[in-house]
């Protein structure tokens, strides 16, 4: 690993002062980011420790939950009003990693992870993300585990988290730091496509912060489900997962959000299939109709056609076992 | 079909601020490294001595109480606590598999909580207490989890058992052992090539239903 310098930052502002040079990175949990750093995927010059920030509070607010950047993912996922009132969440959460990097894992950072696409790792391969121009070793490559939707020739990577395929079905709002103030965006405009910049991951600007999330009260706890389906049972990236929310009332679905993991640069968000079940009867049927209806537009490489049969499937079962179908 | 997934910012804004990004970090990453860098490697540097400027980065003091032990130490930022545990405190006990956080061979406890150390950097662990293997028995007195992987026979080649029982001691202390099922999920993060897969979930529900602490 390069040689860097080591910075504890004490306050916010001095994390955004620091981060505004360039070379600095914020470390948290470090375990994607030390990962990198010892593969020589990136070689910062400083590292700001913002572990030291009042910023790990996981607070009720009027209107639902503010989760701040520093709380673990292990520490999220068993939070009591977590698993109450946004059990989706603490499922998708439980289902990524391992429970030691859960326990090091920040939320922020979980956010800012990069992809796992094995030609962004492998510096002797050409990769648009970490090298822009180099071209995508991915196109032509072992791509099994790479995107379906919203793709384009420079990168069909996707992006990794559990974590994030929760909050995007659960309208979340990330709340960002910098030298203006703070801003919140929606939580499905954070992370991009790749088009034609697959380095840059999201819309964090290099002298910005996440100081956390808020997730709004719903009506969905008791019909959600995280599904995951992965080459082994656990401790695996996702060849494709689902975040199902529905809102049922006597068999009725009042509204419903759903998000997949796996097949895209970002956490894919259904809103046609949400807005196709609005209204409809709880039953196989219309749910198979919305995973058609969510498959529109993907687009299939040489190794990872069988997501197009895998998706539509795990989109069904997901909202079966969130309506109690099974 | 509108798309909402696509990011609404136009390309050649993130263009324009890329490439103005990159440029800048290309023609100050000289500067700002000898800036930051102590004045003996400032010296090397002007004298194109590159070798002598990885010596000179500053070593950073840390403090660590493993197993009960405090450490004054001085480390490279870099140093993560599995080499440092491994290499300046001699406690070698704790192990390096993948050194990527994939095999669970490094786990150690810090302020009681399960951790990679192959992905924790010495200097963000200091002032914490650490517990290794090395700290689990009392005297020659097995802790009931080491018993218990000796009768069950819980490994082979035994490289990747110092991590399993820590993570197991750990699974027991979260609550996370009420089935063998749960046993296998929160133990997923330990990797066994031999595959004691059975005898290591065995050793942890016996330790389980005994109720002893652990």
């Amino acid at each position: 690993m390069k040689q860097f310098q080591y910075l504890r930052a004490a306050t916010q502002q001095s994390t955004l002062d620091a981060i505004s040079k360039p070379g600095t990175k914020i470390i948290a949990g470090g375990t994607n980011l030390i990962d990198l750093m010892k593969r020589g995927v990136t070689a910062p010059d400083k590292l700001v420790d913002i572990t030291h920030l009042p910023l790990k509070n996981i607070t009720p607010t009027k209107s639902g939950l503010h989760i701040g950047a520093l709380a673990l993912n292990s520490t999220v996922s068993e939070n009591g009003i977590v698993v109450q009132k946004f059990p989706l969440l603490s499922m998708a959460l439980k289902a990524g990693a391992s429970p030691q990097l859960r326990n090091m894992a920040t939320v922020g950072g979980n956010m800012m992870q990069r992809t796992r696409c094995s030609y962004f790792y492998d510096t002797t391969m050409p990769c648009n993300k970490r090298e822009p121009g180099t071209g995508c070793g991915a196109m032509g490559g072992l791509n099994r585990m790479h995107a379906i939707f919203g793709t384009r020739d420079k990168c069909i990577a996707v992006h990794p988290s559990d974590m994030c395929v929760g909050l995007a079905a659960l309208d979340a709002t990330v709340i960002i730091a910098g030298k203006k103030g703070e801003r919140r965006i929606p939580f499905t405009e954070f992370h991009r496509l790749p088009g034609e910049h697959p380095d840059v991951d999201n819309t964090l600007a290099k002298d910005e912060m996440i100081i956390g999330v808020d997730i709004p009260d719903n009506n969905f706890a008791k019909n959600s489900y995280y599904l995951k389906v992965r080459d082994r049972q656990s401790y695996a990236f996702a060849l494709v997962s689902v975040a199902a929310g529905l809102d049922i009332s006597n068999g009725t679905i009042r509204q419903a959000r759903l998000a997949m993991g796996g097949v895209a640069h970002k956490p894919w968000r259904l809103f046609e299939a949400e807005k196709f079940l609005v209204g409809k009867a709880v039953s196989e049927d219309s749910f198979k109709q919305a995973a058609q209806i969510a498959m529109q537009g993907a687009k299939a490489y040489e190794y990872n056609a069988f997501k197009l049969k895998l998706a539509p499937a795990t989109i069904t079962e997901a909202l079966k076992h969130a309506s109690g179908l099974v | 079909m509108e798309n909402k997934n696509a990011h609404s910012k136009p390309e050649s804004e993130l263009e324009e601020k890329d490439n103005s990004r990159r440029n800048f970090l290309k023609q100050s990453a000289f500067i700002t490294a000898v800036a930051l860098t102590p004045a003996p490697a400032v010296k090397a540097a002007a004298m194109h001595l590159d070798e002598k400027i990885a010596e000179a980065f500053e070593k950073v003091p840390v403090k660590l109480e493993v197993n009960g032990v405090m450490h004054n130490l001085s480390v490279e930022p870099r140093a993560t606590l599995l080499d440092i545990l491994r290499e300046q405190i001699d406690l070698t006990g704790t192990k390096k598999g993948c050194d990527h956080g994939q095999c669970g061979a490094c786990t150690v406890h810090v302020d009681g909580h399960r951790v990679n150390s192959c992905l924790t950097l010495g200097v963000m662990a200091s002032g914490k207490k650490i517990t290794t293997i090395e700290g689990l028995a009392k005297g020659e007195e097995l802790h009931p989890m080491q018993e218990a992987f000796l009768k069950h026979d819980g490994f082979q080649c035994g490289y990747c058992t110092p991590g399993q029982i820590m993570s197991a001691v750990a699974c027991i202390r979260e609550g996370h052992a009420n089935s063998e099922t749960e046993i296998r999920e929160y133990m997923s993060g330990n990797i066994c090539r031999c595959g004691a897969y059975p005898n290591i979930v065995n050793a942890i529900q016996e330790v389980k239903s005994g109720g002893q602490i652990v």
